[in-house]
């Protein structure tokens, strides 16, 4: 019988990446719910020594693999580990973030575990004994509440969305072989190429600032990139901005771009048609600054302001500077 | 080369989205039906690799008969035959039931290479290549902005958070494009007329073999929970209005 609620832990150059720890916390209130243990699986290539830190997000038990073939990232070392571990410990539930690795690998997964597997997920609970997971669909012009009839019922879910609240557990390490010999790698990453810049992707950014086709060229992000300095923010821009190639692919927010829910989204510059709304609607708050009153960003706005934006950013850079210190 | 191309059709990304009263699923009335816009870039790369390799380019899809649309409008582009799993079964398949049935279609042809799209912009689950691919015990290349072949090995860009990953992989092997790969080609008029003669064949569920498998169903739909309305911060001055904003920033919102 399918018991506990496991998480897979993901980490970058030996430390543990903060959708770790907000897998580990919801984990956790799950199985306080089922009255279940919490188990986190790690994989990566000198990763024993970070596991124990699980066990202050309310892990029990930590399954460490640590092994060269674990370094870097492929989806087959990574499915094979994950496999082995599930069916050696049978867990009822298996949370991934909704981050690039974690989307690859639960898919991988759904179909070697032939299960179930919500994914992008705002929201997880227990309902009779069962996860009920609930996720955005259309871009978040609607939710889905998912229930998964096989086991382990799967979910990823969408980083910064959940609490990571510190509840010290034993977080015991186990060491276990990946079993990675007889597995057949089928793909090689030749190269990673690293983006030095620091800048926080905008799916795991607290505060993002954005700007669309009202910004005039690539020139007037410059404004945009001052107030994010202050803000400790990301730009982020609409695809009007990211087609006349004034901003990268990377940047874009929207149906076809990234969906990100941040504490704060300033939208500048931006009219707010249906398909850039449904990138950032799941924004906890969100500010417009716009020079047409009939914009539809207002209508999801939470503070709106009528105004030119390159008098009005430049303004608000330095009230937030003042405040900030 | 056997190229194959898998093909979803979804509403339209202005589409509204109106929750059907007892949340069984949406009121798909009014809608206007499209190529999933990742799956175009699919279509478009399998039609390079057609023009530099030679070979064909097969559209694969599972979807009632509306979806037809989208195989003929994969063929306007330029492919060149399409198969079509239409079946009742398609409502309320999950994606490894989607996955289950198109696995069964291309196992029946030739293929060297499948593309997809990275995600379905309706359901946005993302997952039924990956498990395509592991049905068919392929390589998976997922959210990819560049993907070369020589012909034997395909490499890509595959963009993560913070990096770029360089992969390789030997052919056959699944591919999901992401926004970025190409640009896709519209249909030309004579690509239009020629479509309607391209062949299609249209099967069931049953005519491959696959039973139609669900792991997971979606209980229920809700709407959005509705945003609280906002305030408009008035007044002549910038200086001023964008001082009134940091303020409610950090002290109502407490979010900087
Ligand atoms: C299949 C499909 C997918 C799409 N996916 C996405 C997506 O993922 N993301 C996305 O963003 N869009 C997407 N779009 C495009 C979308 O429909 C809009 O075209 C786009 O979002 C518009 O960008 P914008 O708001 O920057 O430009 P506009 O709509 O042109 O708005 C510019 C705004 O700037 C304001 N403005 C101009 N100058 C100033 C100034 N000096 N001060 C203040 N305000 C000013 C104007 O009043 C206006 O409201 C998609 C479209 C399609 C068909
Ligand atoms: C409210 C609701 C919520 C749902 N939530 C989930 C869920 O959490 N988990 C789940 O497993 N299922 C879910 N489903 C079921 C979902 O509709 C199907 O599983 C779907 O076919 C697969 O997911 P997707 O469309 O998001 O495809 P994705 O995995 O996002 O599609 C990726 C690519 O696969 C190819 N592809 C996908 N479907 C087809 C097709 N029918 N024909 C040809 N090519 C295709 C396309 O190339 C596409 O670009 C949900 C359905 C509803 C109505």
């Amino acid at each position: 019988m399918a018991k506990g609620v496991f998480i897979v832990a993901e980490q970058r150059d030996g430390a543990f990446r903060k959708i770790s720890f907000e897998l580990a916390s919801t984990a956790r209130k799950l199985a306080d719910e089922l009255g279940d243990e919490v188990g986190a699986i790690v994989l990566g290539s000198g990763v024993e020594g970070i596991a124990g830190e699980l066990g202050k997000y309310g892990v029990d038990k930590v399954f460490v693999a640590d092994d060269a073939a674990l370094e870097p990232y492929t989806t087959d070392a990574y499915a094979a580990a994950v496999e082995k571990i599930v069916k050696e410990n049978d867990p009822a539930i298996l949370l991934f973030g909704a981050t690039a690795q974690g989307k690859d690998l639960a898919a991988r997964l759904t179909g070697k575990l032939a299960t179930g597997l919500a994914t992008d997920c705002t929201d997880v609970k227990i309902a009779d004994g069962k996860m009920v997971a609930i996720r955005p669909m259309y871009a978040g012009k609607c939710f889905g509440e998912v229930v998964i009839s096989a086991f382990p019922q799967m979910a990823s879910l969408r980083p910064n969305v959940f609490p990571a609240v510190e509840n010290a557990k034993a977080g015991a390490v186990t060491k276990v072989d990946a079993g990675l010999g007889a597995v057949a790698m089928k793909t090689k990453v030749v190269e990673v190429q690293k983006d030095t810049s620091g800048k926080i992707d905008l799916t795991e950014a607290n505060v993002i600032v954005s700007g669309g086709r009202g910004m005039g060229g690539p020139e007037g992000y410059s404004i945009l990139e001052e107030l994010a300095n202050i803000l400790g923010a990301t730009v982020g821009a609409s695809r009007a901005a990211v087609d006349s190639g004034w901003r990268p692919q990377t940047d874009q927010v929207g149906q076809t771009g990234k969906v990100v829910s941040p504490n704060l989204y300033v939208a500048c510059g931006i009219s707010g048609a249906i398909q850039h709304l449904a990138g950032m609607s799941s924004s906890k708050y969100i500010v417009a600054v716009n020079k047409d009153p009939e914009a539809p960003i207002f209508a999801k706005a939470d503070y709106g302001i009528v105004d030119d934006l390159f008098k009005l950013v430049p303004e608000l850079a330095k009230e937030c500077k003042k405040l900030l210190g | 080369m056997n190229i194959v191309a898998c093909v979803k059709q979804v509403p339209d990304t202005e589409a509204q989205i109106k929750v059907k009263p007892d949340g069984s699923g949406i009121d798909e009335s009014g809608i206007k039906w499209v190529m999933n816009p990742y799956d175009e870039f699919g279509v478009e790369e399998a039609l390079k690799y057609k023009e530099k390799f030679g070979g064909d380019v097969t559209i694969v899809t599972f979807g009632p008969a509306r979806a037809m649309e989208s195989i003929r409008t994969a063929l306007a582009m330029g492919a060149d035959k399409g198969i079509h799993i239409d079946d009742p079964s398609y409502d309320g398949a999950d994606a490894y039931a989607t996955a289950s049935v198109l696995a069964a279609a291309i196992k029946t042809i030739p293929y060297d290479v499948i593309f997809c799209g990275q995600r379905a912009i309706d359901d946005d689950s993302g997952q039924v290549a990956a498990i395509l691919a592991d049905m068919l015990d392929l390589p998976q290349l997922t959210v990819v902005t560049k993907a070369e072949s020589d012909g034997k090995t395909v490499k890509v860009v595959r963009p993560v958070e913070g990096a770029n990953f360089v992969i390789e992989a030997a052919l056959p092997a699944v591919v999901t494009a992401q926004k970025g790969l190409n640009e896709p080609r519209y249909a030309s008029l004579p690509g239009i007329m020629k479509a309607k003669k391209k062949p299609v064949d249209v099967k069931k569920a049953a005519d491959l073999g696959v039973s139609v498998e669900s792991k997971s169903k979606v209980a229920k739909m809700v709407p959005p929970p509705a945003r609280p309305p906002g305030k408009i911060i008035s007044g002549d001055e910038p200086a001023a209005k964008a001082a009134e904003l940091a303020k409610l920033l950090r002290e109502e919102a407490k979010v900087i």
